[in-house]
């Protein structure tokens, strides 16, 4: 049976993490790649690493960072943040990235997924979509933001999932801006919506705080998420949560997970 | 330290391989043209992406006559990797027809996963899936029965005969997880990302003597 897979993601800055994370252990914290390596001997079944660097020179640090990952740790990993371009793509594969992830540039130049799908393939092109919900109902009552959910389009959410899809996206990464943050658990409309009218795997993001809530929106049924994998950030930095008492929790609660 | 020869048609990306092959004791030589390959006495042929693109480097570079004398006649311990273990098959079905190294009696077909309501599985296959081998495989050895293994693939071997079919996993359809002949072994899987098993594996393909 195919597993529900936990993904802790990383924020990284110039190759180190920054975004919440408070580990006892400090020079665990700073480390992006110690990071990864600890949370793969927790049970992490994917990472995400993404660049939130800003400049040129942080850059070609974070290739040098994938490179290291790639040497050192041997789950899958996927890289976002800044991604605009085959040439971008190209070298972080290259550096031993499993996966790549776009998200803004892709609703601004839709033929981005197709290229990359069509040079790299679609097993390594992960769209990720930012929702907010709206008044609206159109079909759904959410609609994609960009540019970290400073500006919104006109794209409807599961709209945007399906034209993601039909270019060739091997995965869905989908965060309620709305549920970020918040700790009041995932959004379980929207990702069950998309998660059941697209053929590829949608990961699950913004707004975990328990155990329970990875549980809701990994599960199948009509009131759960249906999502086949759940990313969360904080709540793994700051140690609230352990990925493997998570894991334990899931595989009690029924779900296909790997211990 | 065993000797390993890694073909590189410059198709992939095979820094994970490389990194897994050598964490698991291997001294490896990267074989970029076919006489590379001359003193061999273990094979991994990788793959990732494309069919076409991968048999394309692999004919275009002029391995096929080399890796056919050192697999079929001399019999050297070989592994396809993904991709890799497509290549073996007699042709691909992935977008058009592909004639394949033909080591073995299979096509490489799409997946067709049904669920139990009988609604569609997704496409690919990404993720840790159980895995069934068959017993006494050597690849396998020293494995908890089950081990979870890592999958991304939309298409994978339908075997004319079941003897050659070593390991399956159960994802809405018997997926063909592994396969040997004699010599000739492969993986749908990648051992290189499947963490502590998969580098078991590798270890188990250094130590073969088929």
């Amino acid at each position: 049976m195919l597993t529900k897979r936990i993904i802790p993601c990383l924020d990284v800055k110039d190759g180190m993490t920054v975004k919440g994370v408070n580990f006892e252990n400090l020079r665990l914290a700073g480390d992006a790649i110690d990071l990864g390596a600890y949370y793969a001997q927790e049970g992490a079944d994917e990472l995400v690493f993404l660049d939130i660097t800003a400049t040129l020179e942080g850059r070609s640090t974070f290739v040098d960072m994938v490179r290291n990952v790639a040497r050192g740790i041997n789950i899958p990993f996927t890289v976002g943040g800044g991604i605009r371009s085959v040439q971008d793509v190209s070298a972080l594969l290259n550096a031993g990235a499993d996966k790549i992830s776009i998200n803004s540039s892709a609703v601004k130049n839709p033929d981005l997924i197709t290229e990359l799908a069509s040079e790299f393939g679609s097993q390594c092109v992960v769209v990720a979509i930012d929702v907010r919900s709206t008044k609206h109902q159109m079909p759904s009552n959410w609609h994609v933001v960009i540019n970290a959910g400073k500006l919104s389009t006109e794209w409807e959410a599961l709209a945007w999932a399906k034209e993601a899809e039909s270019r060739g996206a091997g995965e869905i990464l989908l965060t309620s801006m709305d549920n970020d943050g918040t700790k009041a658990g995932f959004a379980l409309d929207i990702t069950s919506l998309i998660s059941r009218a697209v053929s590829i795997p949608v990961i699950a993001s913004g707004g975990a705080g328990t155990m329970q809530h990875f549980a809701d929106v990994l599960a199948t049924g009509t009131h759960s998420g249906n999502a086949d994998a759940a990313l969360a950030a904080s709540l793994f930095h700051f140690r609230e949560l352990t990925i493997a008492d998570l894991k334990r929790f899931l595989r009690e609660q029924g779900l296909p997970i790997r211990l | 330290m065993t000797t390993v020869h890694l073909v590189d048609t410059d198709v992939n990306n095979l820094l994970s391989i490389c990194n897994a092959l050598e964490m698991a004791g291997a001294d490896l030589r990267i074989c970029r043209t076919p006489a590379e390959l001359d003193d061999a006495e273990r094979i991994v042929l990788p793959g990732v992406g494309a069919y076409r693109d991968c048999i394309g480097g692999l004919r275009n570079g002029g391995f096929v006559p080399i890796l056919n004398n050192l697999v079929l006649e001399k019999r050297l311990p070989i592994i396809g990797i993904c991709v890799g273990m497509q290549m073996m098959a007699r042709r691909s079905l992935e977008m058009g027809e592909y004639e394949g190294l033909g080591w073995f009696e299979a096509d490489v077909v799409r997946l067709t996963p049904v669920s139990s309501d009988g609604s569609p599985l997704r496409v690919p296959q990404i993720g840790w899936n159980s895995t069934s081998y068959r017993a006494g495989e050597p690849l396998f050895a020293g494995l908890p029965p089950e081990p979870d293994l890592y999958y991304v693939h939309s298409y994978h071997l339908q075997c004319d005969d079941a003897a050659d079919v070593a390991a399956t996993c159960e994802y809405g359809m018997a997926v063909t997880a592994s396969v040997r002949k004699g010599n000739i072994a492969a993986t749908q899987f990648h051992p290189e990302k499947s963490q502590d098993f998969g580098l078991r594996i590798l270890e188990n393909f250094l130590r073969w003597k088929p």
